[in-house]
């Protein structure tokens, strides 16, 4: 990915309206774009999700595939996510092997879902030490306009929330897999993420495009539904101070349970 | 025969005119028909065929005026994205004359600029100037993106459109043949002419649009003008894009 | 072992075709000359100079362009015209088995072909040492995506702004139990005798690609590329009503 170079006065522009508690699309500091969630929309995949947050568009789905568990977790089913920055989503975007950023992604994305305990993943076993469910994430962002990681997760969560797998019995040493009987994926937990840009040493929820370009440091928080956190992320190359990070978890608190409002009821 | 009327909207490869008609901008002809190489508005004058295209790039011409962001410092001279295919390039002498002096001390990476396109080779290489009134670097302001097709809707009939928009808002505002434009002025003014710019490029094709845009900055900057007299009609809208 | 009880594919498509054999219907009660329910939207992506978004029976394909843009690959420009380069790509959520993420040897070749059916409707040479670049996601397969993806890219260019000689549709025919027909579903395409995916400009009748596999008489054949244009002209009406409907005509 090429590093796209932000005019200088952009950056003062953004900064300063900043400061003043002001955003240039008339956001206030912590309120996020339009956010829109569609379910199911790829019969193909067992789960799936369109997520938008403002123009950043991410469609997520959700494959089961029976395989072998990891050695030193013979109990649990496997999760993998992965992501893909497609070069269609913007134009310094290009072709080719998952870079930084992309594997960032998809590796924040997981843990947030992961430590999240989204999945039931012990629920996930066929057989003990054998067969279990593996579920692959695959995230196909399409438009990118701004704080990936939220959407991301959201659409994670919205995907996984509708996925059906085959119901199995075990007869004998066999495996009967029944696509007739699909039953829900067991979903324990929904957690949510809420990132936060600094920026001319202010906090402002979910960055866009021209924000996520001049942020100077980015926290992004992932928060089960009593509050408890699950992930965290700091992106950027500017530190931090412990109040920053505290007032973030405030924020993301808050926001996590309107972002909640968006998921659709299954 | 003419196939269509005046004004519509057409897709590539639409056949617009059979028979004695000439084959303008945004057209082409295959045997004795006139087609259209665009998405776009048609504009019938006399014989002439020409489609307006909707959406483009901007490509760089001799004497235009462009926005340009520098995007690299070489040996003697600034590489500026111009936003077109055709990247720029504003050589060191340009700006020192003879005097050898170090470029990153007078331009940067990220600064913003105000230029004349000075020429353009056979192999595309764009050489930019700084010699003319008001042009130079920016300072302080804002930058919209327009497809560079509406930058004469956006001047309007001798610069109507801009005009308005300046005096309403007390803004500076600069408008590059490139589709980019600068704007300097009360921040809150700066989003506002950032609103309408964007009513102007999303219905650049529609008819009635100075009065439109005249009502929405009266709304926009709501008692912070007073209403002036109407405008006595909408220009022709055609004229201002085929120039 | 792993025995699977209901095959998804058998359960979801194969809805007595044996029984229909012989009249005129096909397993999705289709006619034979008649296409599936077809949806194209001009300027769905924010990013992108031109966009398009398609969907045929069960296949949803995102297609964008950006360019022409300057080219950084030195030993591709070409200093009389623009190149156009293609790629085509299946995301891994969009077949009943998982596809691994990146090309494989099926994603080049028809990201080739793609090149090759969008090439000759393109004016190249205004825009000399520069590159438009089209990008095709497949976001749900169910037979025909090449197809899809090629007519949802040519929207997608007209929707850039880039100057073309037509706008290149394109569709498949083949041979199904024992009988010609226009727009294979995937079931068609793998239980069938043949397939047959045409591109064209429609105004003069070009054709810019053609593939063919399986077996056909030349008769069929004749047969399978007429309702292949037929279906390209079909398409070719929705692609000009995508793109006037972006700008509300």
């Amino acid at each position: 990915m090429v590093q796209s170079i932000v005019p200088q006065i952009i950056k003062e522009s953004v900064v300063n309206l900043i400061q003043k508690g002001e955003r240039a699309d008339g956001r206030a500091l912590d309120q996020y774009r339009e956010i829109s969630l569609e379910t199911g929309i790829i019969k193909k995949a067992e789960g799936s999700a369109r997520v938008k947050i403002g123009k950043t568009q991410i469609v997520v789905g959700a494959k089961p595939q029976i395989g072998e568990p990891f050695p030193d977790t013979p109990n649990v089913g496997v999760l993998i996510t992965n992501s893909e920055l497609l070069p269609m989503a913007a134009p310094n975007f290009e072709a080719g092997p998952p870079n930084e950023t992309s594997v960032e992604l998809a590796r924040v994305t997981d843990r947030c879902i992961r430590e999240g305990e989204v999945l039931d993943l012990e629920k996930l076993v066929i057989i003990p030490g054998k067969k279990v469910w593996m579920i692959f994430l695959d995230l196909h962002i399409v438009d990118y306009d701004g704080n990936l990681m939220d959407a991301a997760v959201l659409g994670s969560l919205a995907a996984l929330s509708n996925t059906k797998i085959p119901s199995t019995t075990i007869e004998g040493d066999e495996v009967v897999i029944d696509y007739e009987k699909m039953v829900p994926i067991p979903i324990k937990e929904q957690p949510l993420m809420c990132t936060l840009a600094k920026i001319g040493g202010e906090l402002v929820a979910d960055p866009s495009l021209e924000e996520d370009d001049v942020l100077d440091a980015r926290i992004s928080i992932g928060l089960r539904v009593d509050g408890s956190i699950c992930a965290m992320q700091k992106g950027g190359s500017v530190p931090l101070t412990r109040e920053e990070i505290l007032k973030s978890i405030e924020i993301a608190q808050e926001k996590t349970k309107e972002l909640r409002k968006s998921i659709p009821k299954e | 025969m003419l196939l269509i009327e005046d004004k519509q909207i057409v897709v590539p490869g639409e056949i617009l005119a059979e028979g004695d008609f000439h084959s303008g901008r945004g057209t082409f002809k295959d045997a004795d028909k006139v087609c259209s190489s665009l998405v776009g508005l048609v504009a019938v004058r006399d014989k002439k065929i020409s489609v307006i295209p909707l959406q483009s790039k901007y490509i760089p011409k001799r004497g235009d005026v462009v926005i340009g962001k520098i995007s690299d410092i070489r040996f003697s001279m600034w590489n500026l994205d111009i936003n077109s295919p055709y990247s720029g390039i504003l050589p060191a002498a340009e700006v020192f004359g003879k005097e050898k002096r170090e470029l990153n001390r007078a331009f940067d990476v990220g600064d913003v600029l105000f230029l004349r396109v000075v020429d353009v080779d056979e192999v595309k290489k764009v050489k930019l100037g700084l010699k003319g009134r008001g042009l130079g670097k920016f300072r302080g302001g804002i930058l919209i993106h327009i497809t560079p097709t509406k930058v004469p809707r956006l001047i309007g009939k001798k610069g109507s459109m801009i005009n308005m928009i300046k005096d309403q808002t007390k803004c500076e505002v600069v408008v590059g043949q490139n589709g980019v434009v600068w704007v300097k002025g009360k921040p809150e003014m700066e989003r506002i002419v950032q609103k309408v710019i964007k009513t102007i490029e999303e219905e650049a094709h529609t008819s009635g649009l100075t009065d439109r845009i005249k009502n929405m900055l009266f709304e926009l900057l709501g008692e912070k003008t007073e209403k002036t007299e109407k405008t006595n009609k909408e220009e022709d809208f055609e004229e201002e894009l085929i120039q | 072992m792993i025995i699977i009880l209901t095959s998804k594919l058998i359960g979801n498509s194969n809805k007595g075709s044996l029984i229909t054999s012989g009249t005129k219907k096909r397993p999705d009660d289709r006619a034979f000359d008649e296409m599936r329910p077809l949806k194209i939207e001009a300027g769905v992506l924010e990013r992108a100079d031109g966009s398009a978004y398609l969907e045929i029976g069960d296949n949803k394909v995102l297609a964008a362009v950006y360019g022409p843009r300057e080219l950084h690959v030195r030993r591709l420009l070409k200093p009389n015209m623009a190149i156009l380069r293609c790629r085509y790509n299946m995301a891994p959520f969009s077949v009943e088995d998982r596809k691994r993420p990146g090309p494989d040897r099926r994603s080049v070749e028809i990201s080739k072909i793609t090149t090759e059916a969008l090439n000759p409707s393109v004016f190249l040479e205004k825009f000399p040492r520069s590159t438009i670049d089209i990008f095709i996601e497949v976001l749900q397969a169910e037979g025909g995506t090449r197809c899809a993806g090629i007519s949802a890219a040519s929207v997608a260019l007209a929707d850039a702004g880039i100057p073309m000689r037509d706008m290149v549709a394109a569709c498949a025919a083949g041979k199904s139990d024992g009988q010609v027909i226009m727009d294979l579903s995937e079931w068609e395409d793998k239980e069938g005798e043949a397939d047959l995916p045409i591109a064209m400009m429609p105004r003069t009748g070009d054709i810019t690609l053609l593939q063919m596999d399986g077996h056909l008489t030349s008769d069929e054949f004749q047969q399978a590329l007429d309702l292949a244009i037929k279906g390209c002209q079909i398409i070719s009406e929705e692609q000009k009503n995508a793109i006037k409907n972006r700008y509300g005509d």
